[in-house]
């Protein structure tokens, strides 16, 4: 099952090679790991995916929990939360394909963001399982080239991380 | 104006620091500098790993954070085996390093290595030194991490340019205030209350109590928890001396190379009392050891150590001492029942062990049975690896003393480092080693140090020509194909002992053995005795 953990860290040098390294010592899997500053400029925020068991993701939390520059760990609960992750896809494109795949990319509420003679590039900004649903479609044109963030995830309504 | 070095001599002081163990080169230089007109107390090691079991020792000894110096690079690479076995077996240390100057750091220059990378699986905490006005807080920090929670080493890291620059004034910090860290020391009390009850419809609990009982100073509750409901003890190899060995509540230690009443009782009970033990794989090789209805509590100040080995039934996360002492208000004056009593008794008079000896050699385990009356009831034993460090674990009987041994990494060369950093930080105490001549060859360099610093330590060395551990497992499962498990008969150490200016015998039967060790405790030098063993003595029955 996939779990997703919010955690804040203090935002110093080597704090993220603190925490992969216990991941990867300790044989956890990161599905995808995506950081970045928060409000306060003093903490950062890690959104870790993680595919496991009940009893592996607890361990991850309480490892977690050990690093000493880790201040929250939190386990989002499944559909309580909303999650995001940015996409470019660079799909091959002849022109007289640039009609259909514009059509696509409306209908799943992604950006054109670059075209050229024989490539269109595509933004998209969704959950992990919508993004997968867009690469399908995109797949039978050719896709050339595509980077993915990590999922970022947040609490809906008043639930939420602190320190 | 201070420099940076002189703030770490500050700092180390304002944490009651006496003595520091270390090795020096050019990166760590202005801090000996600094050393050099203060009066803490530097022992000069002859290897840095030995800085680092040293420190351990002292550590262990003081119940403190022991402190151990290196320079960067080949320096600080060698202390990592100590610091790696400091964290495995749960010591507080705080480990400094010299680094090259911060413009060089990452080009690869001269002795640069990246200690505070290579050491981060095996410490509580790292830090790399980035500005000399940080040194007070980090050190503040680093001893607060080392010696709260659950104890562990802590590397500081510290270019030469911030032990050399000046900053205005010299303040150590009071309080510390890490937002990440924040042991919960209290143990729940509604968990308790269920912990109780759980004792209370037990039929035959047991207590399994590890290292954290004797680090966070609960020994003597868990006694009292142990006389007054009379649950029987079993130890793993970091617990062992939380209670007297001829208690006839103590079953002995449990495991691969424990006593077999021990492993029987872990077998028949129903409710396992885990305290300050992790239940690591030589504990309880395979969680259904246990029965499968056997329920666990399990005290513990480490909240993932709780379920990580072994499935747990009631978790209760918290200082020992604190936890201990609800639980024995919650439980009132319950006593285990009768027929587990009797049991218990029956199990330790079934299994006692029957030592089969070879004349012409000494019986190493009729030897540490015997040692301690022979030692003063506060004595420290400081086992290293190998069969001797089984022999001592289940033959030493212990009273008020202390048995000092690396049961989470197994770090052969151990014992004589420690055995000085624990003489060092208790100068009465009588210190003993018990070692291998394989382990002795790991250690011996340290001899000088003990002449230098003039410390009375015993070492007995147990002369078997082996690694007689790893030769015992080829004779179970390698089809007694002993590779590259015989010593050969160099070095004499009686000879190398007496180049070292220590005196040593060797002996080959108990009758000596025993002769020599009454007459040296009597002296205030070091001794080294060298004890034959036959290389097909067991480790365990
Ligand atoms: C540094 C290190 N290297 C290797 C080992 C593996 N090992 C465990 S016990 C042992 C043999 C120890 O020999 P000795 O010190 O003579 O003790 P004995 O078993 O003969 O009593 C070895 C090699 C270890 N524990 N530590
Ligand atoms: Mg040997």
């Amino acid at each position: 099952m996939k779990y997703t953990l919010s955690i804040l860290v203090e935002n110093q040098a080597g704090v993220l090679s603190k925490i992969s390294g216990m991941f990867s010592r300790r044989g956890f899997n990161i599905d995808s790991l995506a950081v970045g500053v928060t409000n306060d400029p003093t903490v950062s925020r890690i959104t870790v995916v993680t595919d496991c068991d009940e009893h592996m993701v607890e361990q991850i939390e309480k490892q977690l929990n050990k690093v000493i520059p880790v201040i929250k760990v939190r386990r989002l609960v499944e559909g309580e939360f909303i999650s995001r992750e940015l996409s470019l896809i660079k799909v091959h494109c002849p022109q007289a394909k640039r009609f259909e795949i514009i059509k696509i990319a409306e209908m799943n509420h992604a950006n054109v963001v670059d075209v050229s003679n024989s490539t269109i590039t595509l933004e998209y900004c969704e959950t992990a399982e919508k993004t997968e649903t867009l690469i399908d479609l995109l797949k039978p044109y050719g896709i050339r080239e595509m980077v993915q963030t990590g999922t970022v995830a947040i609490d809906k309504g008043k639930a939420g991380i602190r320190v | 104006m201070i420099t940076g070095a002189e703030i770490m001599v500050k700092c180390l002081q304002a944490e009651g620091v006496d003595t520091v163990f270390g090795y020096p080169g050019a990166t760590i230089c202005p801090f000996y500098d600094a050393l050099y007109d203060s009066d803490l107390h530097h022992v000069l090691v002859r290897q840095e790993q030995n800085a680092a079991h040293a420190a351990s020792g002292y550590a262990r000894a003081r119940m403190k954070p022991g402190v151990c110096v290196a320079t960067s690079g080949p320096g600080a690479t060698n202390l990592i085996t100590g610091i790696a076995t400091a964290h495995m077996d749960s010591i507080p240390m705080i480990a400094i390093t010299g680094q090259v100057r911060s413009d060089l750091l990452g080009s690869d220059s001269f002795q640069e290595a990246d200690i505070t990378g290579a050491c981060e699986p095996f410490t509580k905490h790292t830090y790399l030194v980035k500005q000399t006005e940080d040194l007070p807080r980090i050190f503040k920090e680093a001893f607060h991490i080392a010696a709260t929670g659950r104890p562990g080493p802590v590397l500081i890291d510290i270019p030469m340019d911030i032990q050399t620059n000046s900053i205005e004034s010299f303040e150590y910090p009071e309080t510390v205030d890490i937002k990440g860290y924040k042991p919960n020391i209290k143990g729940h009390s509604v968990q308790v209350k269920k912990a109780a009850e759980l004792i209370k419809n037990a039929k035959r609990p047991i207590i399994v109590s590890g290292g954290g009982v004797l680090s966070s100073g609960a020994k003597l509750k868990l006694q009292k928890f142990a006389e007054n409901t009379q649950i029987p003890i079993l130890s793993t190899m970091m617990g062992i001396g939380v209670i007297p060995s001829d208690h006839p509540l103590y079953l002995g230690m449990l495991g691969t190379h424990g006593r077999r009443c021990a492993n029987k009782a872990l077998h028949e009970t129903d409710l396992a009392i885990v305290c300050g033990a992790r239940l690591g794989d030589r504990a309880i090789a395979a969680p259904d050891q246990m029965g499968n209805t056997t329920k666990i509590i399990h005290i513990d100040i480490d909240p993932a150590e709780i379920g990580k080995n072994v499935k747990v039934d009631i978790p209760i996360v918290g200082d020992m001492n604190n936890v201990l002492k609800n639980l024995i208000d919650e439980i009132g004056d319950y006593k285990v029942k009768d027929e587990w009593d009797a049991e218990i008794k029956d199990l330790k008079a079934h299994y006692q062990n029957k030592i089969t000896t070879f004349d012409g050699y000494v019986e190493p385990r009729t030897l540490i049975g015997n040692l301690s009356s022979m030692l003063k009831a506060k004595a420290i034993l400081c086992a290293d690896v190998g069969q001797n460090q089984i022999w001592c674990a289940n033959n030493f009987r212990i009273r008020e003393g202390r048995f000092f041994t690396t049961g989470g990494m197994g770090t052969m060369g151990y014992s004589i480092p420690a055995a000085i950093g624990a003489k060092l930080g208790l100068k009465k105490r009588d210190v003993v080693v018990v070692c291998g001549d394989g382990s002795f060859q790991m250690g011996m360099n340290e001899l000088s140090t003990i002449v230098q610093e003039n410390l009375n330590i015993k070492i007995i060395v147990m002369r078997n020509y082996r690694l007689g551990m790893v030769r015992e497992l080829q004779d179970h499962n390698y089809n007694c194909r002993h590779a590259a498990t015989i010593l050969n008969d160099v070095p004499d150490i009686v000879a190398l002992a007496k180049a070292y200016g220590i005196d040593s015998a060797e002996v080959s039967s108990n009758e000596d053995a025993e002769q020599y060790i009454n007459k040296i405790v009597e002296s205030d030098k070091p001794f080294v005795l060298v004890c034959r063993v036959h290389p097909d003595t067991p480790s365990i029955l």
